[in-house]
C-alpha cells in the first residue's frame, strides 16, 4: 500500500499547536478522512479538536469500542486504506482488544489511538487508568505510548507506515493527556523506512526461476491463494498466472473474491468446511502452489498427513509464516504482486484435461449430495443456502458480503457470488462472533457506491447489536440479513456431531428482531416461507437505506463437507 | 526432538515495553525463559538481549523469526552453546565470622578464584564469573558455613561467527540516502 500523504497548504507544519491538534493534521495528512470511535475523559482535548476540524475529518460516533474497531477493519477491507479507531483510556481502551486481535491474525491495517491518563499519574491507578500499551502488546503489530506531544509527529508517521506497509496489521498509540494539552511547533513528514523494519525482501529471482521450473514440471498443480493476493492488490498479476498456466486454483476463506466466482479455474474453497475437490486433491496434487496464505490449522487439518506427496511453493511476504506450520519445498518472498508477475512470462500453458476432469467428478459428487439439497431444498424447511442464493440473485453478485462467525458464514463463503476483489468482509482466524454489523458499517463507508449485506447469525448479531444506533445515526445503507435457527448453530453442529447431542446452551430464546430494528427506524422483515424469500430479498435490496430480514431458517441444519478438527483433508465428510 | 540450550541474540532499539513484547512471545507459546539479560551493545544506541532457552531445534527456528518480526527488533540469532562464549556472575554473602571461624572457607575461596568484594565487620561478599558449574560448585562448598544471600545473573555471550549488525544498519542508511539524493 502506498502512502497517501497530503500536503494541503499548511497542514503540515505550525507553530504552537496542541498535541491534540497535530493529532488530527497527522491524520490528514495521511489521507484519513473518516474515524470509528467514542470519546471519554483521557481522549477529550482529541475530541475537541475533531469538532474543530469536522468538516475535514468525520467521526462516526460507535455505541462500543469493539464496534469501533470493527468498523475500521471493515472499511479497510473494502477500501484497501487504513482504517482508524479511537477511544478512551481504561475500558474504552480494553474494548478495542477483540477488534485488534482481529485485525492482528488476519494482516487488516489499523491504527487505533487511545487517550491515557495524565503522564504525572501513570502506575497510580487513577480513574480509567489500565496498561493497554501491556494489554495490547501481544495483539498488535506496533505500540506506543506518548507522554510527550513533540513525539506525535513521528510516532504517527511510524504508525501508518507500519500499518500499511509488508504484512498490514494493528497499531496501537496510547497518549498522555498532559501530551495531548502540551503545544510545541508541528512539522510533520511520513515515514520511509525504519532501520530495524525490512516490510518486505526484494523478489530473488532465483528462486522465481526455481518456481517456474517445478510449475512447468508439474503434472497435477494446484494454486492455493489467500489474503496476500488481495493485501498486495496483486489481483491482476494473481490472475494472469492463474490463466496462463491453467492450473486449478482453490482459496482459502479470506482469499475470496481475489478471482471471480464464476471464474473457468476457481475451483472452490479449502478448509474445514470447503468444497469436496479442493481438500481432496490437496493429497492428489503433485505440486502445491501457496500464494499468500498461511496454511491455518482450518485449512490444514492434520499437519502430519497434509499434501505429503506433493511439493510445495509458497509465495510469502512474511518470513515468519515460512515453514510455520508446513515445511515447504521452495519459498519466494516478498510482495505477490511483484513475485508473480515475474513469475508470469517464465510459466508454460499447460494441458491439464484429465486433473480438471477430477475436479469436476469430485465436483458433482459434492453437488449431489450437499449443494443442491442446500440451495434448492426441497424439504419444508429454509436453508441458509437458498437465503445466500436468493442474495445473489438480487445483487448480481456483485455486493460486498459481510460475514460474522459460524455456520451461516460457511455457508455464505461457500456459495455467496463475487465479480470483483474486496468484496469478502469476515473474521477469519480470530472467528470473532459480533464482528459482521460493526464490520459491515466499516465495509460501506469504505466502499459507498456498493451494496453491502450483512450476513449474520442470531448468536452473534447479539453481540454487537448496539451498532444498530450507528447505522441509524449514520444513516447508512447496510443490509442486515439475521439467519436465525434460535440456536448458535455451530456449536451446536458439533455438540451433534461429537457431545451425543447434549446441547449444552446454544439453544436461544430470542427477542423480536423486528422491533429491534424497527426502534432504529430500520425498515424490517421477517420470512419463514420458501415462497416469501426471493420477494423479500428483492425488496430488501430495492430499498434506499438500511434493511433487516430475518430469514428463519431450519434449527438443525449442519454445515457439510466438515472435515472433523485433527482429521486429514482427506477425511473429508460429506455427511 | 531433544530440546537443547539455546542462547539467542537480540539487537533491539532502546524502546519501553520491548521486553513485554519478546517476553510475550514465549508466553504465547508456552516456553519457560532459563535467564534473560539487557545491556548496550557494541553499536550506540543498540541493545542487545540475550536469551537462554531450552527448545527444540524446530522451535527455535520459529522462534527467533517471531522475534525478528517485531519491528524494533534490529536482528535475531540463535546460538548452541558450542557456537558461543558465555558466562554468568555470582554473588555469595557471607557473615564475617564465618571467615575467622572456619579456615576452611578461606580455602575455598582461594581454590575458586573467586574475588573479595567488599569486607565489613558483619558480612563480606565475593564474586565468582565462570561456567553454571563453577559458581553452583563454590554456592554448594559455601552453603554449609551459612550463606546469607546469594544471586546469579543471567548468562552473557559473545558469539564464535560474526553477526554483522553494523553492516545491517549501514545498508539501511545508504538506502535511505539514495532515496533522499534521487
Amino acid at each position: 500500500m502506498k502512502s497517501a500523504v497530503k500536503n494541503k497548504e499548511g497542514l503540515l507544519e505550525a507553530k504552537g499547536i496542541s498535541g491534540a491538534e497535530a493529532v488530527i493534521r497527522c491524520l490528514l495528512a495521511e489521507g484519513v478522512d473518516l474515524v470509528f470511535g467514542y470519546p471519554g475523559g483521557a481522549i477529550m482535548p482529541i475530541y475537541d479538536e475533531l469538532f474543530k476540524f469536522q468538516d475535514q475529518l468525520h467521526h462516526v460516533l460507535t455505541r462500543h469500542e469493539q464496534g469501533a474497531t470493527h468498523m475500521a477493519q471493515g472499511f479497510a477491507r473494502t477500501s484497501g486504506k487504513v482504517g482508524v479507531a479511537m477511544a478512551t483510556s481504561g475500558p474504552g481502551a480494553t474494548n478495542l482488544v477483540t477488534g485488534i486481535a482481529d485485525a492482528q491474525i488476519d494482516s487488516t491495517p489499523m491504527v487505533c489511538i487511545t487517550g491515557q491518563v495524565a503522564s504525572h499519574l501513570l502506575g497510580s491507578d487513577a480513574f480509567q487508568e489500565t496498561d493497554i500499551i501491556g494489554i495490547s502488546t501481544p495483539v498488535t503489530k506496533w505500540n506506543y505510548q506518548i507522554t510527550q506531544a513533540s513525539e506525535i509527529p513521528t510516532i504517527l508517521a511510524k504508525a501508518f507506515y507500519i500499518a500499511r506497509s509488508g504484512r498490514p496489521g494493528p497499531v496501537l498509540i496510547d497518549i498522555t493527556k498532559d501530551a495531548q494539552f502540551e503545544t510545541f511547533d508541528f512539522s510533520y513528514s511520513p515515514c520511509k523506512g525504519i532501520r530495524s523494519y525490512q516490510p518486505q525482501t526484494e523478489v530473488d529471482h532465483q528462486a522465481i526461476q526455481q518456481a517456474a521450473a517445478l510449475i512447468n514440471q508439474a503434472q497435477k498443480p494446484m494454486i492455493v491463494w489467500g489474503q496476500g493476493v488481495i493485501l498486495g492488490e496483486a489481483e491482476k498479476e494473481f490472475q494472469a498466472v492463474v490463466e496462463k498456466t491453467k492450473i486449478p486454483a482453490v482459496w482459502t476463506i479470506l482469499g475470496l473474491s481475489a478471482l471471480p466466482t464464476n471464474h473457468p479455474q476457481n475451483m472452490g474453497m479449502v478448509g474445514m468446511h470447503g468444497n469436496y475437490a479442493p481438500n481432496l486433491l490437496t493429497n492428489e496434487c503433485d505440486l502445491l502452489i501457496a500464494i499468500g496464505m498461511r496454511f491455518d490449522d482450518r485449512v490444514t487439518g492434520d499437519l502430519t498427513t497434509y499434501a505429503k506427496q506433493a511439493k510445495i511453493i509458497h509465495f510469502e511476504i512474511d518470513p515468519a509464516e515460512v515453514n510455520k506450520n508446513v515445511t515447504v519445498d521452495l519459498a519466494v518472498m516478498g510482495n505477490c504482486k511483484e513475485s508473480l508477475q515475474q513469475l508470469l512470462p517464465l510459466v508454460e500453458p499447460k494441458q491439464l484435461n484429465d486433473w480438471y476432469d477430477r475436479f469436476e467428478t469430485l465436483k458433482a459428487i459434492e453437488t449431489e449430495k450437499v449443494i443442491d439439497k442446500d440451495l434448492f431444498p426441497t424439504k419444508p424447511g429454509l436453508t441458509m443456502g437458498e437465503a445466500i442464493r436468493a442474495i445473489n440473485t438480487h445483487t448480481g453478485g456483485d455486493a460486498v458480503i459481510v460475514t460474522d462467525v459460524g455456520q451461516h458464514q460457511m455457508v455464505a463463503c461457500r456459495y455467496a457470488e463475487f465479480v470483483q476483489s474486496k468484496s469478502n468482509v469476515t473474521s477469519g482466524g480470530l472467528g470473532t462472533m459480533g464482528f459482521a454489523l460493526p464490520a459491515a458499517i466499516g465495509a460501506k463507508m469504505g466502499a459507498p457506491q456498493r451494496h453491502v449485506v450483512a450476513v449474520i447469525g442470531d448468536g452473534g448479531y447479539q453481540m454487537t447489536l448496539q451498532e444498530l444506533g450507528t447505522i441509524f445515526q449514520q444513516q447508512l445503507a447496510v443490509k442486515i440479513v439475521v439467519l436465525n435457527n434460535e440456536f448458535l448453530g455451530m456449536v451446536r453442529q458439533w455438540q451433534q456431531l461429537f457431545f451425543d447431542k447434549r446441547y449444552a446452551s446454544t439453544e436461544m430464546i430470542n427477542p423480536n428482531f423486528l422491533m429491534i430494528a424497527q426502534a432504529y427506524g430500520i425498515a424490517a422483515k421477517k420470512v419463514d416461507k420458501r415462497e416469501e424469500l426471493d420477494a423479500a430479498v428483492a425488496e430488501m435490496m430495492a430499498t434506499d437505506g438500511p434493511y433487516f430480514l430475518e430469514v428463519r431458517v431450519e434449527k438443525e441444519d449442519n454445515v457439510f463437507p466438515m472435515i472433523p478438527t485433527g482429521a486429514s483433508v482427506s477425511d473429508i465428510r460429506l455427511e | 526432538m531433544e530440546p537443547t540450550t539455546y542462547t539467542i541474540s537480540i539487537y533491539t532499539e532502546n524502546n519501553v515495553g520491548l521486553l513485554n513484547r519478546i517476553s510475550a512471545i514465549f508466553l504465547k507459546r508456552h516456553i519457560n525463559i532459563e535467564s534473560l539479560t539487557t545491556s548496550p551493545s557494541e553499536i550506540e544506541n543498540v541493545f542487545r538481549f540475550v536469551i537462554v532457552v531450552k527448545m527444540t531445534h524446530e522451535s527455535i527456528v520459529k522462534v527467533v523469526k517471531q522475534i525478528e518480526k517485531q519491528i524494533d527488533v534490529i536482528k535475531a540469532f540463535y546460538h548452541t552453546d558450542a557456537e558461543t562464549i558465555f558466562q554468568e556472575s555470582a554473588l555469595y554473602k557471607i557473615k564475617s565470622d564465618a571467615l575467622f571461624e572456619e579456615r576452611h572457607i578461606q580455602n575455598i575461596i582461594k581454590k575458586s578464584q573467586a574475588n573479595m568484594v567488599t569486607v565489613s565487620p558483619e558480612f563480606f561478599v565475593i564474586e565468582k564469573t565462570g561456567f553454571r558449574e563453577e559458581t553452583e560448585k563454590l554456592y554448594e562448598d559455601l552453603r554449609p558455613y551459612g550463606l546469607l544471600q546469594f544471586v546469579r545473573s543471567g548468562r552473557i555471550s559473545v558469539t564464535k561467527a560474526k553477526m554483522g549488525i553494523s553492516e545491517i544498519l549501514n545498508t539501511f542508511k545508504s538506502k535511505n540516502n539514495e532515496e533522499k539524493s534521487s
